[in-house]
């Protein structure tokens, strides 16, 4: 076993505590960044500075919308978009550092399941060879013993035996998913980002994908960093939650206080367009206009001061000149960052939109 | 109130493809009525027909589908499904849009957005170039398009996903139609976006007196924009009622089942979820009995044999469930 990561923390990083007593991080982000040059060498931040710790088994929410940076950050921690500042502390290792053979040799402890699952398997491949192949490029065992994993491996995930022999493009997309699950957890690593896995599938098939992320968490003990846009299925599968808006967290507490009590006025935002299946949905349509003025701002061009003060309800003076850092808004032990000088002054949020 | 005959009667649509599987009834044996000014949601999963059903009505069909479409679409007394394709044109153009999910795709990408929407009013309404380009931006105001004088000229990949929404609504609105079809109009785009959509959606409904057909799998969606709500199965309308009634009193188990999958941020945490066990069906062939029973929890024997019929339940709402009445007595 490798040892975990031991990293020198600077004052300002938000110290997130775990749900579960579990004194050593798995994953220890520090101040990450990612850029993009665009053309005529313009750069775009997409990720800002963003620092949180994930422990053993956790099951970290990571939601906002398209453009965010949610998406770049998995990306970024997985060194399969490189970052451009920060530090990512994985078993005892930085990974900012590894290159070549050395981080290859990480990728069996951390991986991904995308959100298409059809683009993300070789179509010409047997679901057997998928889900092998992770073990024979790791040389994780020999050959028979790799189809006997395998198998087990898809029994784990719902599939019988002979699915081994067919091929992805035979499969539903539900069952291409469980496919796609199936290669990321056979190699038994310790971290799986998960991108919007359930975003293109029918509600009925979602509702099986999260139960079965949920059951093969506990089993394999394995720590999620789940991506999505989705917060019903955020609200089920997470114990803790992030909330990005342009490259920033404005808030992270464990998944039940920051549904039950979110205090930024973006995640509020958020929580109000999900509409409800109810006679609620009409409130929350015009809700949404007050707490989400205007667009979305370039991420070339971010506002000054708090990034949100251009469509938050509550906007002050302040807001416009100072750029607020998270603070810990639990005063009873907990840890729930919120990053809005005004916190502790805005009214109480109501889900239903009652006026 | 005088009765008014209403807008658009559809009597027993069958949509059938013919594909290399055999015969697939994408739509089987639906009706339904919707006044003027009415909007109907339109619910259910991938391959459940609520879309095709909405295409079949326009015979909105790819040059090499192998279709045979029965039954009748009366819209304002005309039954669609004997018009000329030219006839037929002139009503997708004037009386019936659609607007689609992906605006990108059904956008031109090569054309200023301000002039795809004066090329619909040219076309149908005979409009002048000046006349057109007028009226075109002043679509683009009334959709929410800011500074339309200096964006007319701009091309689709200039403007974010729900600004090419709005253009694709007011290409749709242009000749003021009388019902808009709109096809999972908000499901690539972001909640909050998504929200701004809807909103202009129901403001312009209101404005122009259009009805609306709503295609979404979100129940959400529905109760912020409908007056009423069918819910579709396996190409088979399964429960149709006001609003208020099928989301307050859901009564087919599908119906049940698909209220249940919906997200719900505060009250009790679920930690597991209900899925719906099995997977939707394809209908090919010959089907008997009700579509929904081999993954329906409450399913009797009855339930496999025939093929339930609708039952009235209450004023408005109809269920095509065997234990509907008992379902109902029970809830």
């Amino acid at each position: 076993m490798a040892e975990s990561a031991k990293p020198k923390m600077t004052e300002r990083l938000p110290l997130i505590a775990a749900t579960k007593e579990t004194p050593e991080p798995l994953l220890t982000v520090e101040a990450l960044e990612v850029r993009y040059t665009l053309r005529e060498n313009r750069t775009l931040t997409a990720v800002n500075k963003v620092s949180f710790r994930l422990y053993p088994g956790e099951t970290l929410g990571l939601v906002g919308e398209s453009g965010c940076g949610k998406s770049s950050l998995g990306r970024a921690i997985l060194q399969l978009t490189r970052p451009a500042a920060g530090k990512v502390w994985f078993l005892g290792k930085d990974l900012t550092e590894l290159s070549g053979a050395a981080l290859r040799s990480m990728r069996r402890h951390m991986q991904i399941v995308f959100q298409d699952p059809r683009g993300a398997l070789n179509p010409r491949w047997k679901v057997g060879r998928i889900v092998e192949e992770p073990l024979r490029a790791h040389r994780l065992a020999r050959r028979d013993e790799r189809r006997k994993l395998a198998k087990e491996m898809l029994l784990q995930v719902g599939l019988e035996e002979s699915y081994m022999d067919q091929r992805p493009a035979k499969m539903s997309g539900g069952q291409q998913q469980r496919v796609g699950i199936a290669r990321a957890l056979v190699t038994r690593p310790k971290l799986v980002v998960c991108d919007e896995p359930v975003s293109s599938l029918d509600v009925s098939i979602q509702a099986q994908i999260v139960n079965l992320l949920q059951d093969l968490k506990e089993t394999m003990e394995v720590a999620y960093l789940f991506i999505t846009h989705n917060l019903g299925v955020v609200r089920s599968l997470s114990d803790r939650v992030a909330v990005m808006y342009l490259g920033e967290f404005v808030e992270t507490a464990p998944s039940e206080r920051l549904f039950a009590r979110p205090l930024h006025p973006y995640t509020r935002g958020l929580l109000v367009s999900v509409l409800r299946p109810d006679l609620a949905a009409r409130r929350q349509l015009d809700a949404t206009e007050r707490f989400m003025a205007g667009d979305v701002p370039s991420l070339l061009n971010p506002p000054r001061g708090c990034r949100y003060h251009p469509r938050c309800p509550y906007v002050q003076e302040r807001c416009r000149a100072e750029s607020p850092h998270l603070e810990n808004a639990d005063r009873e032990g907990g840890e729930h960052w919120v990053a809005c000088h005004f916190w502790r002054e805005i009214p109480a949020f109501d889900h239903e939109a009652r006026p | 109130m005088s009765k008014q005959p209403p807008l658009l009667e559809v009597k027993n649509l069958c949509t059938q493809f013919l594909t290399a599987r055999g015969v697939l009834r994408a739509v089987d044996d639906v009706s339904f009525s919707l006044r003027h000014r009415e909007a109907v949601g339109v619910v259910g999963e991938s391959g459940s027909g609520k879309t095709v059903g909405a295409l079949s009505m326009l015979r909105l069909f790819g040059p090499l589908d192998k279709v045979a479409l029965t039954g009748q679409v009366f819209f304002e007394g005309t039954d669609l499904l004997q018009l000329s394709e030219a006839e037929l044109q002139h009503i997708r153009g004037t009386q019936i849009a659609v607007v689609f999910q992906d605006p990108l795709t059904s956008l031109n990408p090569v054309m200023p957005v301000g002039e795809q929407i004066a090329e619909s009013l040219r076309h149908h309404r005979r409009l002048t170039q000046a006349a057109a380009s007028n009226r075109a931006r002043e679509l683009m105001e009334l959709v929410g398009i800011g500074d339309p004088a200096r964006r007319f000229d701009d091309l689709p990949e200039q403007f974010s996903g729900g600004m090419r929404q709005r253009i694709m609504i007011a290409i749709a609105i242009a000749c003021e139609p009388k019902l808009l079809i709109a096809d999972e109009p908000t499901t690539a785009l972001d909640v909050t976006v998504q929200s701004q959509v809807l909103m202009l959606l129901n403001r312009l409904r209101k404005e122009l007196g259009m009805a609306l057909m709503m295609i979404s799998h979100d129940l959400g969606v529905v109760a912020a924009t409908c007056d009423s709500v069918q819910v579709m199965y396996g190409g088979r309308l399964v429960e149709r009622g006001t609003v208020e009634a099928l989301l307050s009193r859901p009564n087919h188990p599908y119906t049940t089942a698909l209220l249940q999958l919906a997200p719900r941020l505060d009250g009790e945490l679920q930690r597991r979820l209900k899925p719906i066990p099995g997977q939707p069906m394809a209908a090919y062939g010959e089907r008997r009995g009700c579509r929904f029973a081999q993954r329906c929890e409450f399913a009797r024997e009855r339930c496999l044999a025939e093929d339930p019929p609708a039952f009235k339940i209450e004023e408005d709402h109809f269920s095509a469930c065997w234990f509907a009445e008992e379902r109902f007595a029970s809830a």
